[in-house]
């Protein structure tokens, strides 16, 4: 293995050549919950603490050094110093190209590393509450630090490869978590759906990886101007033209973004995650809100500079318009779906789709830091509603249709201040963390001629959002109840990390605001001031965007309100515009259209290969096989009659000729006798007749 | 025709009987006899040769016939001696039907 | 060749023949006896004393007699001999004889001219005899003897009485 350090710096150059400790131990954070989960694996199933244990403990190692990487990260950027160190090495090398893998520090990964570690870890403690009665607790904990461990692989690979490795691997966990409960039927078909629907995605992934490193020659990110997020490399894509009018830069740019539409549900591929919503709750809070889906949203803040290249001032690029179109169709879609669910996991999963749709339009229209503070906050506070919604249906005892709930504010108080936390930031209502980051994806988009559209949906967003969320907080904790069983509230295990996360939702937004934009400018690597004149430009927005909040609110409110239906009866929408209602809640019909297309076309195209393989290639060696067993028949015969038959024959030949010397034997002493003397008469007549001569 | 020829025909004449005796008679004890004619004719031809023929050591010829009839007595003894233990066992001399040796 | 010496071989030749075609086995044995006889008339002839005596005291005396002992000795006078004295395929064995009297004598007439003819018999006494048999041939004459006594031995064994065997006396 061949160790190459490097640093690059962007404020201005810090200390050249001097790789810092956390840097060099950066590996340690992914590798760790790894680790345990291999060992893990070799436990039995009854050692559940000792199972937990490992897991919990490798994640909180982990938190203390991206904690630790990230001080480092920020101590730069106090210093106005750009971090960005990475560690590379040649994994292996094919004639003379290089397959290096490596990782990076550098603002983006130290924010990820820590959301990462810090959420997971606030879940797989809670895990150990929510799965305390499940007889596969340590099987749980194992996926749950594979997982872990691998997403935080993807954060920190600063080779595209090692990205794709552990994004496959984050597939792979995500399907085994969400198949866990595997006896249930539709628990494994929602996990083979989710599985091969992030394949699609990952198949053009992997084309993206495969054209961008036969163009720029390198798999890593940043090699000290070599890598390919760097202007040499960019350039040189720029200049390749490719089909549909895109040049090589654009190209691989969408196909990348084509891996983050399968992994971040985005709109032809979304259809897995609602399904996903079968897995245990830990598992949709932890993969399907704070983590997995994210990695498709840091796969584009990360190759941004990819995105972005070309870009002209006040212009905009097409994958960055395609990325922002995507989001916010995905994010209005994925909202009217979700008007008219009634899962309480189902609302958050369309809402999470519809989240993600505003984090790529965030990404499309102002780039790495506003779509990243969105994700940031997103995380807290949808880990936050799944977790609630978690606690919701396990002091319900496993109920999960919310008509048939109700009234629980009273009965479970923890669990509802926390989850209107979360409910107010989701809905962007000042001064929570989600208003902060909305804004700045809407502030982004206002005023500019060629994002108008998007601008509208994602405004028309925010009000279905809000809507929604009303709507499930009605039925779920207002009202009376309709439920036969008697709620409670969860144990301290479940709600601790409630109210942690609550307390999060509430004031994370607070590093992000236009008065003291320290997220935008972290990221950035510019300086950061506190600018209460920035409250005049964006004053208007945010007024605006209050506005349609309260405009939501008061609808759902309206409609829904204290009045608790019963579940017969229809909901308030219905009555209002019954085919709507019938078509949101069949969620558009997207899935019932893949599947008399895609899947449809799937069974003909599946037919046809076994037809192949029997008739064709079956045919072929059951062919083969006859032609032998033909010659071993001939040779069998060739055998029987030629060679045996010949070599029998030889010996009865010789026997009989035995038998007929044998005759010469005829124990009679007489005969021995004659014969001597005919024996003697003749030598004797030779020697005669020889001396004759 | 010189003497010595005459005798050896003798000799011949003798040896060829007690050949045709001892091939041709079923009795295990005529064979015998035939094989003691036969021994006879040898004698008669080495005592032939040994009058008739030069004689540098005069003993010879005599020496071979004296150890000839020692010898061809103490054959007889054990063959008779065998013959008459076969006939023990098989209860007859019939050598047509001696055949347990056959191969 | 003299008179003698045709009448002597007459006598010879018919005793053996004699010897071998007569069905009774006691004549048989006479017969012999008279070839025997016969031809120790012709090794006197033949200026060999001592051979013609030694013949008439083993050949006539013992053997002849053992020859007579053995054909009383096995007797079966209840099973009469089915087939005839001649074995069935008595044709073969006179044609090998007849063969063999062939070569022989094509032999002698063909080397007849080659064949010598001292006039003097060699002079041997039996005090010569005597001194030859314990001086030069003795070591002949102690093989002869133990070949005698083992003769003898053996003889006693194989002809010995079956009840002695069974009883599993000491060989």
């Amino acid at each position: 293995m061949l160790m190459q350090e490097e640093v690059a710096a962007a404020f201005h150059p810090g200390n050249a050549c001097i790789v810092s400790f956390a840097a060099r131990v950066l590996w340690l954070i992914p590798a760790l919950p790894m680790m345990a989960a291999g060992v893990i694996a070799l436990l039995k199933q009854p050692q559940r603490r000792l199972s937990a244990g490992l897991a919990i403990g490798s994640l909180s190692i982990s938190l203390v050094l991206a904690v630790m990487a990230f001080a480092h990260v920020v101590a730069g950027w106090a210093n106005h110093v750009a971090v960005r160190e990475t560690v590379d090495f040649t994994w292996m090398q094919v004639g003379a190209a290089h397959v290096d893998l490596g990782w990076v520090l550098d603002p983006l990964s130290a924010i990820m590393m820590v959301m990462v570690c810090f959420v997971g870890l606030l879940i797989f403690i809670y895990s150990v509450g929510y799965m305390a009665h499940d007889e596969n607790f340590t099987r749980f904990f194992c996926f749950l630090a594979l997982f872990a461990g691998a997403m935080l692989g993807v954060v920190i690979s600063n080779s595209i490869l090692l990205l794709f490795m552990n994004w496959e691997i984050v597939g792979l966990t995500s399907y085994l978590l969400i198949g866990f409960w595997y006896h249930k039927p539709s628990a494994a078909a929602a996990a083979k759906k989710a599985f091969l629907t992030t394949r699609i995605g990952d198949v053009f992934f992997l084309l993206g990886v495969v054209w961008l490193f036969a163009q720029t020659g390198t798999l890593l990110f940043y090699n000290g101007g070599g890598g390919s997020m760097e202007p040499l490399a960019l350039g040189g894509m720029l200049a390749t033209h490719s089909a549909l009018g895109l040049t090589a830069a654009g190209a691989i740019a969408l196909l990348i973004f084509a891996g983050a539409v399968g992994k971040s549900g985005q709109l032809p591929l979304h259809v897995w995650l609602p399904d996903a919503m079968e897995g245990p709750t830990p598992v949709s809070a932890l993969i399907h809100a704070a983590t997995m889906v994210a990695a498709g949203v840091y796969l584009v803040a990360r190759v941004y500079p990819l995105m972005a290249a070309g870009i002209q001032p006040g212009g905009s690029t097409t994958a960055l318009m395609v990325v922002t179109w995507v989001g916010a169709l995905t994010a209005v879609f994925a909202a009217l779906i979700a008007i008219a669910q009634d899962d309480i996991k189902r609302i958050l999963a369309y809402s999470t789709v519809s989240q993600l749709g505003y984090m790529m339009a965030g990404l499309g229209l102002g780039g790495v830091a506003v779509g990243m503070f969105h994700l940031i906050t997103h995380a807290f506070f949808k880990a936050l509603l799944f977790m609630g919604a978690g606690s919701v249906i396990h002091g319900s005892h496993d109920e999960q249709d919310v008509r048939k709930m109700g009234g629980l504010k009273d009965k479970m108080p923890w669990t509802f201040y926390t989850y209107m936390a979360g409910m107010l930031a989701l809905c962007g209502f000042i001064p929570f963390a989600g208003f902060w980051s909305k804004d700045g994806i809407l502030d982004a988009g206002k005023g500019w001629e060629v994002s108008r559209w998007p601008f509208y949906l994602l405004v028309f967003g925010a009000l279905l959002t809000a809507f929604y969320m009303t709507r499930q907080i009605s039925y779920v904790f207002f009202g009376h109840t309709r439920s036969e069983k008697h709620a409670h509230e969860s144990p301290a295990v479940m709600t601790v990390p409630l109210a942690i996360l609550g307390f999060f939702a509430t004031v994370l937004g607070l590093i992000g605001t236009p008065v003291w934009p320290w997220f935008q400018s972290f990221l950035g690597s510019s300086p950061a001031h506190f600018e209460f004149s920035a409250l005049g430009e964006s004053g208007m927005l945010m007024v605006s965007s209050t506005l349609v909040v309260l405009v939501g609110l008061g609808l759902g409110w309206w409609f829904y309100g204290n009045k608790s239906p019963k579940a017969e009866e229809p909901d308030a929408l219905e009555r209002v515009m019954p085919p709507v209602w019938v078509v949101l809640r069949n969620k558009m019909y997207v899935d019932e259209l893949y599947g008399v297309t895609v899947i449809a076309f799937y069974w003909w195209w599946a037919q046809v290969a076994d037809w192949l393989d029997r008739r064709v290639w079956g045919g072929a060696v059951a062919g083969v096989a006859w032609a032998f067993r033909g010659m071993a028949q001939l040779n069998r015969l060739f055998d029987v009659h030629w060679v045996d038959g010949g070599f029998d024959k030889g010996c009865e030949e010789l026997a009989g000729g035995g038998g007929l010397l044998a005759r010469v034997q005829s124990g009679r002493v007489q005969t021995y006798l004659r014969l001597l003397a005919l024996a003697v008469v003749v030598l004797a007549a030779i020697l005669i007749w020889s001396s004759r001569g | 025709m010189s003497p010595l020829a005459g005798y050896l025909l003798v000799a011949a004449l003798l040896f060829a009987i007690g050949l045709a005796g001892a091939l041709t008679r079923r009795n295990a004890i005529l064979v015998l006899i035939g094989i003691e004619l036969m021994l006879n004719a040898a004698n008669l031809n080495l005592i032939a040769f040994w009058r008739y023929g030069p004689h540098p050591e005069a003993l010879t010829g005599m020496m071979f016939a004296i150890f000839s009839i020692a010898v061809a007595a103490a054959e007889a003894a054990v063959g008779l001696g065998l013959v008459i233990q076969v006939h023990r066992h098989a209860k007859t001399t019939d050598l047509d039907q001696m055949n347990r040796m056959k191969g | 060749m003299s008179f003698a010496f045709w009448a002597v071989t007459a006598l010879t030749v018919a005793g053996g023949l004699a010897a071998v075609t007569l069905k009774n086995l006691v004549h048989c044995a006479l017969a012999v006896s008279v070839a025997f006889a016969g031809l120790a008339m012709l090794f006197l002839q033949l200026d060999a004393q001592f051979a013609g005596f030694a013949q008439i005291l083993v050949y006539i005396g013992a053997v002849a007699i053992l020859v007579v002992f053995a054909i009383l000795l096995t007797r079966n006078a209840d099973t009469p001999k089915e087939g005839g004295v001649f074995s069935r395929t008595w044709l073969a064995g006179l044609v090998v004889a007849a063969a063999v009297f062939a070569v022989l004598g094509w032999a002698v007439l063909a080397g007849a001219k080659g064949l010598p003819n001292e006039a003097a018999a060699p002079a041997v006494t039996v005090q010569q005899i005597g001194q030859a048999l314990m001086g030069r041939y003795v070591l002949p004459l102690e093989i002869v003897a133990l070949l005698l006594t083992s003769a003898l031995i053996g003889a006693v064994i194989v002809a010995m009485h079956e009840a002695v065997n069974e009883k599993g006396g000491a060989k």
